[in-house]
């Protein structure tokens, strides 16, 4: 493992050590460098400290670990790869992201897997295990969103507006839901063995990770959101 | 109402000459003066000047500022503007010789200036850029106050009139200099103002000019981004504040400084050896909105050297010609042999190639 | 409802004496306007489903067909136009917001007719183009803003990275979807061959035309689809397109049932999925944000493309260029209001956005005055339609010019303005096979690339006759041109004089 200090690094320099690096690394003092591990396909990175914004932005197989939180914009664009943030993350985790896995053990922001896509055999998942913001999943159109609440600080599991404009994916809620307001072109049902087979592979690894106990997590029901159709404005326009 | 210089832009046709001593011999006025003479058909009268370098030997530590007013007031205006940058070490009327040729002149004033190291301190900037702000901040805030030039031991003298005239005026014969520069202006109107005759200066740099460049607002936009302001619109004034920015503010060196104005062609640059090549297309690139295209041929002057240099294309003339420590410039041969039949080695620069020429160190 | 019918738009008249009743019209028409009467002996026409896109008028091998517009109208006045009262009927029967195509059609100023090009005249030589050397070249990126030498004093020449293009002309953005693999195979190839480059637009890069990268230019939109690693790196460039001229602040929507085969796979998303992109990018909700998508593009490419990012001409112009300057971006690109689109609403490209020419000269000064023109080239579109909308734009500042409509014209397309159905017969605005294959891509190829080379011809012809040597010393000498008919206001925005003074 080679030992990078990000202190008196700016960001590019950071990111061509990274790249440089022959193998593994460990990014150690790190205090806001954004963008680590752009577009990154080999290697396995572990963070000591906060990272900057738009983390592993583009990754392409890369794997990155976090030790604490992580910023906004985690995972931007991803394609392929794992993040790992042993904390809590900003705003709009997995924006758009097309492949591989998100978790974060704490609380993600707002509009977390915004836009997130799926496209042959790739599927994104994003974990969270904490509670999440407003517009969860806003235009999603793949992949799968898990919201554990496994630590609410007494409040809602998920914030205001989510899955707005979904027209593709799954988003599975541990628990009933029932605070919650999902709009008009969504269903939201409870989640049967079935809708559970697919994400329990993923829950059992997030809940290994962070060393919690994966029975404690899928003994509750969860819930499952749905969109109605792939193409959920097709009647708003009149050809002029 | 005629608009004046500055109010409109004035193309001008012109004639150029230029000595200067390698050795750093000083050389009488009158010798420049009497090579415009044959090339009195280039002027038309409304305009001619000159610039001497290594005039005011006595003086050379101070920036002497030659000063045109309108009046009395604008010069009271001006003197509390100068008071409070530098100090005044001596203020007095230029001496001028009246002749019939030469009229409605204004109030004619020289300035030698220390600026005030306090105010340096302040302005958090060189010296130098703290007195070329000054020439700018009374060229565009001070109304009827015009600096004609604010070197060290040089200055510029310019009028309406024909070169010849203008050199009689200024009593030119009763200076030496080792590097003389002049102008005579074949302006396309008739703005009756001093201050658009040419030379132009800023600093040290003086700047003659024959031609009418096609990329002028090009260029003028370009450099007014950087703090210049081009209050006279004349293409002359523009390349001083080019070489000023280029030369001073960027460290160019002189040929890399023709490289950027008269730059070659895409196609010239592309047989270049690799490293020349790089070079060439690094600066294109780089300064590409200081390019000047249309006719030009220019002599700049500085403290120590000149630089003549003309487009690309060659569409305006200019001679070079040397004779043993002493090398002449001018729009014609004709000028030269009257600064000295004998001169050899006479030839014509290419476009765009630069011909320096710098006094020996510690000889100016 | 009766009170819904409006009468068709145009009529077909077939002269029949010289129809024979071949019948290709009714092959060639996608809307089905042509059919063949219940005897088989005359071809009839339905038209209420033309669109006045001019096939059958071209392909009739006998000449036989024209289209006119329909002298049956509403009572129109100057305010109650005959669209205005359409317009409410089609909303009032549907419920819909109305969609339409391409430019804004409306009589708004087009200041390019509005000012006047200076030439030599005595005081300084006109050039002759054809004999003396022209130069067309331009660069688009950042300059670097000091010079550096190593210790012999010689200049290090490290520039940043720059797009090189031999005339002051790009194809702008249209994504592969809304235009056919035919049209984007012209346009690449097209892009080669002249020395410039063209766009993807939001919908990926085909793998085919992956050779082309080095006259690409890779968009990265709101909905980032086909965005990826190799995409990224695949261009000459990357361009985040923040907005468009035809509809600012409008996210777009390319439905489900276009997205089919390799649009879908360039997407990278499913076939008959809706393609979404949103009004904003979601990680941009600020001008720092804007910093941060710059950056995270110039990481994964290790800083080797140029950063392109295109904005619409929207009131707050120069402020927001200055903002985006000072982003990191290496170019920026505006789009004017009277810019295309394969399907807006037509209530914002109608009224949102302002023309180019005022949004460019805004911006050139703006950047000027604050000492950071170099920082970035600017590249404006909107409807470039000739070589002196070009020279025009540059004397006003823009480094290059964006071109679309022109373009689509250039390979067939006759503006009939009906892009969003799909249904284009030209086989442009189109994914449907039979269609597509009616734009022959070599063909295509060779109108674009003589359109260019006649443009360019005429862009040295001006420059020449203005004693210009090189478009640099055209960008921005606003002295080389003149307004007509224009108020002391929009004369001042231009920063140009009079003709006559």
């Amino acid at each position: 493992m080679i030992i990078l200090n990000a202190r008196s690094t700016d960001n590019a320099q950071l990111n061509e050590s990274v790249r440089a690096a022959k193998g593994d690394c460990e990014i150690v003092g790190c205090i806001g460098e954004r963008f680590i591990g752009a577009g990154l396909s080999d290697k396995t990175i572990n963070i000591k400290g906060i990272p900057g914004n738009a983390l592993g932005a583009y990754l392409n197989g890369a794997k990155i670990r976090v030790d604490g939180n992580a910023q906004d914009a985690v995972g931007d664009t991803m394609n392929e790869g794992e993040i790992i943030v042993n904390g809590n993350a900003g705003d709009a985790a997995g924006y758009a992201m097309r492949g591989g896995k998100i978790y974060i053990k704490g609380n993600a922001g707002y509009r977390a897997g915004i836009h997130m896509k799926e496209y042959r055999g790739k599927s994104p998942v994003i974990i969270i295990g904490g509670r999440c913001g407003s517009f969860l999943g806003e235009y999603q159109a793949g992949g799968l969103i898990v919201v554990l609440g496994l630590h609410k600080d007494g409040k809602r599991i998920v914030g205001n507006f989510p899955c707005a404009g979904m027209h593709g994916g799954k988003v599975l809620i541990r628990g009933n839901a029932e605070d919650i307001i999902f709009p008009d072109k969504v269903s939201a049902k409870r989640a049967t063995e079935e809708d559970m087979s697919a994400a329990k592979g993923y829950i059992k690894e997030f809940c290994s990770v962070f060393s919690i106990d994966e029975n404690e997590v899928l003994s509750s029901p969860f819930t499952i959101v749905t969109p109605d159709s792939a193409n959920p404005y097709k009647r708003m326009y009149v050809e002029n | 109402m005629l608009l004046k210089e500055g109010q409109v832009r004035i193309p001008s046709g012109c004639a150029v000459s230029a000595v200067i001593s390698r050795d750093g011999n000083l050389m009488s006025g009158e010798r420049i003066v009497a090579s415009m003479k044959p090339m009195h058909e280039r002027s038309n009268g409304l305009g001619g000047g000159f610039a001497g370098y290594g005039i005011y030997p006595d003086m050379a530590e101070f920036y002497a500022f030659h000063m045109f007013f309108d009046d009395k007031e604008s010069k009271k205006i001006c003197e509390t503007y100068l008071k409070d940058g530098f100090e005044i070490v001596k203020a007095e009327p230029l001496p001028v010789r009246k002749i019939p040729a030469i009229t409605d002149e204004p109030i004619i004033f020289r300035y030698f200036l220390s600026p005030l190291r306090s105010r340096i301190a302040d302005a958090q900037v060189d010296e130098r850029e703290f007195v070329a702000r000054a020439v700018i901040h009374i060229n565009v805030k001070i109304d009827g106050a015009y600096v004609v030039s604010a070197g060290k031991n040089m200055g510029v003298f310019k009028a309406v009139g024909f070169p010849e005239d203008v050199g009689e005026f200024y009593r030119l014969d009763e200076y030496s200099a080792y590097s003389w520069t002049a102008h005579g202006r074949y302006p396309t109107n008739t703005p009756g103002w001093w201050g658009g005759a040419h030379p132009f200066g800023l600093l040290d740099y003086t700047v003659v000019h024959n031609g009418e460049i096609s990329s002028y607002d090009a260029n003028r936009r370009y450099i007014e981004a950087y703090g210049y302001k081009c209050t006279l619109q004349t293409d002359t004034e523009v390349f001083t504040y080019i070489a000023d920015y280029l030369l001073r503010r960027r460290g160019l060196t002189l040929e890399e400084t023709a490289n950027v104005i008269a730059a070659p062609f895409w196609s010239t640059i592309e047989r270049k050896p690799p490293e020349e090549r790089e070079r060439l297309t690094y600066l294109r690139n780089v300064f590409s909105g200081l390019l000047v295209t249309g006719p030009f041929s220019i002599i700049l002057g500085f403290e120590g050297g000149l630089m003549a240099l003309n487009d690309r294309l060659k569409l305006r003339s200019m001679v070079v010609a040397e004779k043993d420590d002493r090398v002449f410039i001018a729009s014609e041969e004709a000028a030269i042999r009257v600064l000295e039949p004998d001169a050899v080695n006479v030839r014509a620069p290419e476009g765009g190639e630069p011909v320096i020429v710098r006094v020996k160190e510690g000889r100016y | 409802m009766q009170a819904d019918y409006i009468y068709p738009h145009f009529e077909v008249e077939r002269n029949e004496r010289r129809c024979n009743a071949c019948g290709l019209c009714v092959r060639e028409c996608s809307y089905e306007v042509h059919y063949r009467s219940e005897d088989g002996k005359f071809i009839l026409s339905d038209d209420a489903k033309c669109v006045n896109c001019q096939r059958c008028v071209a392909t009739c091998p006998s000449h036989a067909i024209k289209i006119v517009k329909s002298n049956c109208d509403f009572r129109e006045n100057a305010n109650w136009s005959s669209d205005s009262i359409k317009e409410i009927m089609k909303q009032a029967g549907s419920g819909g917001v109305l969609l339409s195509s391409m430019g804004n059609p409306q009589p708004y100023p087009v200041y390019w007719d509005k000012l006047l090009i200076n030439a030599s005249q005595v005081t300084n030589p006109p050039i002759d183009p054809l004999r003396e050397p022209m130069e067309t070249r331009v660069f688009l990126g950042k300059k670097p803003s000091e010079i550096k030498r190593n210790q012999h004093g010689q200049l290090i020449c490290d520039l940043p990275p720059r797009l090189v293009l031999e005339l002051p002309v790009l194809f702008s953005a249209m994504s592969y979807g809304s235009i056919s693999y035919n049209a984007h195979a012209a346009l690449a190839a097209a892009a080669t061959e002249l020395g410039t480059c063209y766009n993807t637009g939001e919908g990926g890069l085909h793998e085919n035309f992956y050779r082309y990268g080095a006259n690409t230019i890779v968009q990265v939109a709101s909905g980032r689809f086909g965005v990826h690693k190799d995409y990224l790196e695949a261009g000459a460039a990357i361009e985040i397109k923040m907005g468009q001229g035809a509809k600012p602040g409008i996210g777009g929507h390319l439905p489900g049932s276009k997205i089919v085969g390799d649009v879908s796979r360039t997407r990278m998303i499913p076939e008959g999925s809706d393609a979404i992109s949103p009004a904003p990018h979601h990680d941009i909700y600020s001008i720092e944000d804007l910093r941060q998508l710059v950056f995270s593009l110039k990481e994964a490419t290790e800083y080797k493309k140029p950063v392109i990012v295109k904005i619409a001409a929207v009131h707050n112009i120069a402020a927001i260029a200055s903002g985006i300057a000072r982003s990191g971006a290496d170019v920026i690109a505006i789009d004017g209001f009277r810019g295309g689109t394969g399907a807006a609403p037509t209530r914002i490209r109608d009224n949102v956005g302002i023309p180019v020419e005022l949004a460019l000269a805004a911006v050139d000064t703006r950047l000027r005055a604050e000492g950071i023109r170099n920082d970035v080239s600017l590249v404006v579109g909107g409807s470039i339609r000739n070589s002196t909308d070009v020279v025009k734009a540059i004397a006003l500042g823009a480094d290059a010019c964006y071109i679309a409509t022109a373009a689509l014209i250039a390979m067939g397309c006759h503006m009939c303005r009906n892009c969003q159905s799909g249904k284009c017969n030209w086989g442009i605005a189109t994914q449907k096979p039979e269609l597509v294959k009616r734009l022959d891509p070599e063909e295509g190829c060779r109108r674009l690339v003589n359109l260019l080379t006649a443009w360019k011809h005429e862009i040295m012809e001006i420059m020449g006759g203005m004693g210009i040597n090189s478009i640099e010393a055209l960008r921005g000498n606003r002295l080389m041109l003149r307004g007509i008919g224009l108020t002391e206001k929009e004369l001042s925005i231009l920063g140009v004089s009079h003709a006559g003074e």
